[in-house]
């Protein structure tokens, strides 16, 4: 046990040192924080006050920014993971080593989801400093960091969707393409597919709501909203709908929802990985 | 030690490794030898657990299908195309194999130094030529001591220095009475090391014989003699040498170890390098 918790963390500090050397990790990583930093500071010059108005458009600005960039930081690199190693041939040699695949899988993805967390506290403490600063921190620090929290959520959702693409190719800018492609379906296209095909079908508002929890940004976008206590009207009906249907468990059933987007694609990937017979 | 029965591997339709079954003893040093495409390396990527198979692999009475872990600790490997993460540097990469491995820190220095790598541990292994990579794989592989050497061809991407200095060290691994089971296609690599050879052909086992024997038994010692210009004769046997022909001077030319069906490339290999040949002999 204590031998294969060491080659899991072995292999996860080496996934934290090439993340540190992955220049578009840290180009979004760098982007992430700038942006937040921007964002904090104009939401709250934009209040013309300290105080909780001042927090909640921070807070909103963030989700906004988590949603566009943290799917594609976690996609990229999860699609990366095995395929880009398989196809270097590094991960055969790995591989006739004494370790075993689950260790090999748990060490990558411990590894990339410490990067992304790191990325995340880098970008969210900035803004945190600036809320303080301001006199704005104060506000609700709880839902701040429950905000943080999804946005990890978020992260590790799309992390093992990343490895799911990495672990069904062979071809690391196969995997990576295909994991911009799902970026481009989880955040853009999601919204516009969503609404087409409920007017095209005239979908009742609960299969509008079921639907919506098929998307990790939507899952995500719902809960962190409910978070900072702003009302889920502002997403149409199926908010409502989700509101006065499920009331207080609305948010547990929307965390356990990315949770089981973080774990179920994540055991798929591993599945295709320790099954793969082509090495 | 190591025993392989009935192992059949297919890629779709395409058997590349057809009911295979042979032995090697410990100490033995066992040759897989053949032509490329004859399923040798397929065969010990199966030993490794790298491919899944039919039939059965047993290392020191485990199954590796089932046990591959447990397996793998008792096996060292060199692999013929060497992957290793570039910007890391060669003791970085020790460590971090030792770590994995189970080994104690210090090992990684001491592997790097029983290579002839210890001063080149700061470097990164992209900036290392093919023969000191070729040795760091040769270090990792004998990081925990392992009882059983496996090596893919060995020698295949070195040049002839380099080829001699890492047989000399895969002499002495076996001298410290290591296991050593290897695939070559090199008639040199085998004489050198291995005490028994199976050659393979179109994934089947076609004979076995002692290593010795093989020259003999297969037909591979056609000579050919080359006679050249005096002045150039140092240039042709560092040529020939160079491009990993066995060539020794005989007169006022050389005689040249080919294989039967090769017998114009060393005169081919002179002219590409602009050394000319006046006349031959097949011997």
């Amino acid at each position: 046990m204590t031998s294969s918790l060491t080659t899991i963390w072995t292999l996860a500090q080496k996934e934290m040192r090439d993340a540190l050397r992955n220049r578009w990790f840290l180009l979004y990583t760098a982007a992430f924080a700038a942006l937040a930093l921007a964002f904090s500071w104009l939401a709250l010059a934009g209040a013309g006050i300290a105080g909780f108005a001042g927090f909640g458009r921070t807070a909103a600005s963030l989700i906004n920014l988590v949603l566009l960039i943290v799917p594609l930081m976690a996609l990229t690199i999860g699609a990366q993971s095995i395929a880009a190693e398989l196809e270097r041939g590094t991960l055969s040699y790995l591989l006739a080593q004494p370790i075993g695949r689950l260790e090999v899988f748990l060490g990558k993805y411990l590894g990339l989801a410490l990067s992304l967390l790191a990325a995340l506290a880098l970008g969210f403490g900035i803004s945190g400093l600036v809320m303080v600063l301001s006199g704005s921190g104060a506000a609700d620090p709880g839902a701040y960091v429950a905000l943080v929290v999804l946005a990890f959520l978020l992260g590790l959702a799309m992390l093992s969707v990343g490895f799911l693409v990495s672990a069904l190719t062979r071809k690391a800018s196969v995997a990576v393409g295909i994991g911009l492609f799902l970026w481009l379906a989880f955040v853009f296209l999601g919204d516009l597919g969503m609404m087409g095909t409920a007017v095209a079908m005239k979908l009742p508002i609960a299969s509008l709501f079921a639907m919506s929890l098929s998307n990790p940004s939507q899952v995500f976008k719902m809960a962190a909203i409910l978070d900072i206590n702003a009302t889920l009207d502002i997403l149409g009906p199926a908010g409502m709908y989700a509101v006065h249907q499920y009331g207080q468990g609305l948010l547990a059933i929307l965390l356990g929802t990315l949770a089981l987007w973080a774990i179920v694609p994540g055991v798929l990937a591993y599945l295709r990985f320790a099954n793969r017979g082509d090495l | 030690m190591i025993e392989y029965s009935h192992v059949t591997k297919r890629f779709g339709k395409f058997t590349a490794v057809d009911d295979l079954s042979f032995a090697v003893q410990p100490q033995e040093a066992l040759a897989l030898w053949g032509p490329n495409g004859a399923g040798k390396t397929t065969a010990i990527k199966c030993l490794l657990g790298l491919l899944r198979y039919r039939g059965l692999i047993s290392v020191d009475g485990m199954d590796a299908g089932k046990n591959g872990k447990a397996v793998r600790r008792l096996l060292g490997y060199v692999p013929q195309e060497l992957a290793f993460y570039a910007d890391m540097s060669a003791l970085d990469t020790a460590l971090f194999y030792a770590r994995l491995k189970g080994v104690e820190a210090g090992r990684a220095q001491e592997a790097l130094q029983q290579v002839g790598l210890a001063e080149h541990g700061d470097k990164p292994v992209g900036a290392l030529s093919g023969g000191m990579k070729q040795r760091l794989a040769l270090g990792l592989a004998l990081l925990a001591d392992p009882p059983i050497l496996v090596l893919d061809e060995p020698t295949s991407n070195l040049d002839a220095a380099a080829r001699e200095l890492f047989l000399a060290m895969l002499r002495d691994v076996k001298r410290a009475g290591k296991t050593v089971i290897f695939t070559s296609h090199r008639l040199e690599e085998v004489e050198a090391l291995a005490d028994t050879v199976l050659v393979m052909d179109g994934g089947r086992l076609t004979l076995v014989c002692a290593a010795a024997e093989l020259p003999d038994r297969l037909g591979l010692r056609s000579r050919v003699k080359l006679r050249l210009p005096a002045s150039q004769l140092e240039r042709a046997l560092a040529v020939l040498t160079t491009a990993g022909f066995t060539v020794s001077r005989n007169g006022v030319g050389v005689l040249v170890d080919v294989l039967p069906d090769q017998k114009a490339q060393p005169i081919q290999t002179l002219y590409d390098a602009d050394v000319e040949v006046t006349d031959f002999e097949v011997l």
